[in-house]
């Protein structure tokens, strides 16, 4: 089942090699070499999207608004917003790691429509170009979250090039879904059931799910904004009879799916790599596939809980209460999952293990703390604090960003036939956390205390706590960027990593690395489980595989 | 293809959760709104849409079993009928145009009775973006089927390949689909005042 | 895409008359006065309307179950955006504070 591939010959031929020059990359229909277009821009727009992270907590570390004007931190925070959920989190673990591994782990030569893909990286940038237009004619104020009437009759900046941004960055996403879930469908080898499939496969089928039934209406929601803005329509406009109120139910309805859009993809991985580092097939697969297809479901029916104080009734606040407090649930299930496939595993800590462990922790805590705002009495004095900017980073950055590091860094191997160097991962993994919590647990602090969120100034007894979160701010910013110096290197100076450095279960692991442009020889014949540890382990112990 | 028409159905299904939620509280002004409109060509719309539906369901069948020359001639029916619709659209926009019912360019409502001049704003501006945002997915819908034109008559559709027709078809029918909800949503129920 | 039975010559254009003669009478009723059964009547209408296009001319009746489902799931939460808002928008009057509609 194991196919010994040796990687002796130095300069045998993989995707990344089939074809030179630009146009063979602009012009790729190879899911892997999109991947790696999506890599490229995203990490670009997630440094983009942390200086001006780093702006807000210059600005934050004193009380009073010295650093930037008023106008501009309002900027400043809108565009960290739209740049990282747009421009970086929403794409990320789908678009680059969903692009590059889901062909391979159901043993398929590329995705449903290699084209539609291209096209999707192409929308991409040119929302993103229209966003970054936005933010070089004066930038955008209202907030990533848009609020009428503020955006659509007040505001002076650049709101339409924005909002066009991000309805062309939607369909990227969109045509992504479409793609994995016909991918997903359609093109399993022969013998690969939907139990047999990685749970990897079943979150980003569930994550499609959510792009292709919520973003649609951001799209129109957007598209509404522009025109009242244009128009002066009246819809969002009390003034006019309209009701502001309605821009957030729509608005919300894509977002809160979206945030499980950012988080989906993350457990997916994390799946993954526990099971790989602990020897064993996942606790309660079934429970942990199902659990992202509620997770799916249940996250639609949640969105008002972002409105509890903006004036909507107290009935329709309850029901949306319960409904949160229902969506926590299969994330629960996942948790108790993972910890238990750690039982009687046989554990080791490689650097995608640190990060999994570091997810498992502050997802646990984010996901708390979202339970937490989801009771009203407690949300009433919370809401619009740091406490909400704190929960929704750890969940964010805490889960999706640990969960995208970790995923970097299990298949970089695959990706590139390199191995990075072990103990400087490890190092930036321990920074990322130490400076995450440093960061952020102050702000929990600070939002309890009553310290309001998109404020450029502050009562002065908050000071201390802003100060250790800008501290944390800068040791984080060191731990991310380590990363792209020593990834970087291994290009270079990395070891071999051959096939499958960690002994993996999983298709993508019977493949040369990196892969050649159509994955698979001939296309593999699935007769085993999910997740084969004990027989890996059996046959292969011992061996070493060529790296 | 049915997956992305997933995509419209929520797409189109914002504008009209929101058409539904302001009926529901400025129900004067969405009469106001609706006897504005002539129910006359919008029937006669609805029935051209039906009409371009049934020769495009003819297209795909001539493209399945092989007869280039009757298939061109339906996706040319269909392209027809989908302009004329586009016509008397224009011809319904310009009237509004003239009675200055255009919200942000030059409206200017008579109101009398128990509703506010902006609420008949909202109406008006639903009006043009739903039914703009329908004639949009028409244009597009033409332009699909001058390239299915194009590709049929250099001979690319055989009837063991003719999905881009049945696809295109499927859009087309969508477009209507949304149509047969506008007809009734805009023009007909709230047409008298104790809907 | 997929091997299916096909709708005959005849259904198409059976189909089509019967919705010609449906955009007839959803027109016939909206000159009567049925208050509030105007709306629903109307409604109705265009849902059996929309039907007929989607399991003949759209031949989902024919189309596999997966197909089917994915389009019942669209319906379902776009009902679901429009149900859960109006509950918070019917619901507005019940408690002391203004309501803002009226």
């Amino acid at each position: 089942m194991e196919t010994a591939i040796q990687n002796t010959e130095p300069k045998k031929k993989n995707y990344l090699n089939a074809d030179y020059g630009v146009m063979s990359w602009l012009l790729t229909t190879d899911h892997k070499r999109i991947a790696l277009l999506y890599l490229g821009s995203i990490t670009l727009f997630f440094f983009l999207g942390g200086f001006f992270a780093m702006l807000i907590r210059l600005e934050l570390l004193t009380p009073a608004g010295d650093l930037v004007l008023s106008d501009t931190y309002n900027k400043l925070f809108t565009m960290h917003g739209v740049v990282m959920i747009f421009l970086f989190l929403i794409p990320s673990i789908p678009a680059v790691f969903g692009n590059f591994l889901v062909p391979m782990m159901i043993g398929a030569k590329d995705l449903a429509f290699p084209k539609l893909n291209l096209a999707s990286w192409y929308l991409y940038m040119a929302g993103a170009g229209f966003i970054m237009y936005a933010i070089l004619t004066g930038g955008l104020d209202t907030g990533w979250t848009f609020y009428t009437p503020y955006s659509t009759t007040y505001s002076n900046t650049n709101v339409v090039s924005a909002a066009i941004g991000v309805f062309i960055v939607g369909f990227s996403s969109i045509f992504t879904g479409l793609n994995i879930m016909v991918t997903v469908h359609r093109m399993r080898a022969p013998g690969l059931t939907w139990q047999r499939l990685p749970l990897f496969i079943w979150a980003h089928y569930a994550t499609s799910v959510i792009m292709v039934l919520g973003t649609p209406v951001l799209a129109i929601t957007i598209v509404l904004v522009a025109l009242e803005r244009i128009f002066h329509f009246g819809i969002f406009d009390a003034r006019l009879g309209g009701d502001p109120l309605l821009f957030q139910h729509l608005f919300w309805f894509y977002s809160h799916p979206a945030v499980y859009i950012m988080i989906l993809p993350s457990m997916a991985v994390i799946s993954e790599v526990i099971a790989c580092f602990s020897r064993k097939r996942p606790f309660g697969y079934n429970f942990i596939a199902m659990s992202s297809v509620a997770i799916a479901v249940l996250g639609f029916l949640v969105w008002a809980h972002h409105m509890f104080v903006a004036g909507i009734s107290t009935y329709a606040a309850m029901i949306f209460s319960l409904l949160t407090f229902f969506v926590a649930i299969p994330s629960a299930v996942k948790v108790f999952n993972w910890t238990a496939t750690l039982y009687k595993g046989s554990i080791t800590f490689e650097t995608p293990m640190l990060y999994a462990f570091a997810f498992i922790g502050l997802f646990t805590i984010g996901g708390l703390t979202g339970v937490f705002l989801g009771a009203v009495g407690i949300d009433l004095h919370v809401t619009d604090t740091y406490f909400v900017v704190a929960h929704f980073h750890y969940v964010m950055v805490g889960g999706g960003v640990t969960g995208f590091l970790c995923a970097l860094h299990f298949w970089w191997p695959k990706m590139t036939g390199k191995m990075y160097p072990e103990s400087f991962a490890k190092l930036s993994a321990v920074l990322v956390f130490l400076g995450f919590n440093l960061t952020f647990f102050p702000q929990f602090l600070l939002g309890y205390m009553g310290m309001p969120r998109r404020y450029h100034a502050y009562p002065p007894e908050f000071q201390v706590l802003n100060v250790l979160s800008t501290a944390g701010a800068s040791i984080l910013a060191v731990g991310f960027l380590l990363p792209m110096i020593y990834l970087a290197w291994s290009l270079r100076y990395g070891k071999d990593a051959g096939p499958n450095p960690y002994r993996a279960a999983g298709l993508e692991w019977q493949t040369v690395s990196p892969p050649t442009t159509f994955n698979f020889e001939e296309t593999p014949v699935v007769t085993w489980e999910a997740y084969n540890y004990d027989e890996i382990d059996g046959t292969t112990k011992g061996v070493e595989v060529a790296g | 293809m049915w997956l992305f028409l997933v995509t419209e159905i929520m797409f189109f299904g914002g504008m009209f959760a929101t058409y539904l939620i302001y009926r529901l509280s400025y129900y004067n002004a969405w009469v106001a709104g609706s006897q504005t409109m002539e129910i006359q060509l919008g029937a006669i719309n609805t029935a051209v849409l039906i009409c371009s539906s049934l020769t495009m369901v003819m297209a795909v069948h001539f493209a399945k079993i092989g007869n280039r020359k009757l298939t061109s001639i339906c996706l040319i029916l269909t392209l027809l009928l989908g302009f004329a619709f586009l016509g008397i659209k224009g011809v319904e926009y310009h009237g509004h145009w003239v009675h200055h019912e255009v919200p942000g360019l030059n409206f200017d409502f008579e109101h009398h009775g128990n509703y506010s001049s902006g609420q008949v704003a909202i109406f008006f501006s639903l009006y043009f973006a739903m039914t703009g945002m329908h004639a949009v997915h028409m244009i597009i819908g033409a332009g699909l089927l001058t390239w299915l034109l194009i590709a049929n008559w250099r001979g690319r559709f055989t009837p063991e390949y003719n999905t881009p027709v049945e696809m295109v078809g499927l859009y087309w029918h969508f477009v209507d689909l949304v149509w047969i909800y506008l007809f009734p949503l805009l023009y007909l129920i709230s047409h008298h005042h104790n809907g | 895409m997929s091997e299916h039975a096909h709708p005959t010559v005849k259904t198409f254009v059976t189909v089509w008359a019967a919705l010609l003669v449906l955009t007839a009478l959803t027109v016939f009723v909206a000159t009567l006065e049925l208050g509030p059964f105007n709306a629903i009547v109307a409604l109705t209408i265009a849902t059996v309307k929309a039907l007929l296009v989607l399991l003949f001319f759209m031949e989902l009746r024919y189309s596999t179950a997966l197909t089917k489902v994915a389009v019942t799931a669209a319906i379902f939460f776009f009902l679901l955006l429009v149900g859960l808002t109006l509950s918070d928008y019917l619901t507005r009057g019940w408690t002391s504070y203004i309501n803002p509609f009226h």
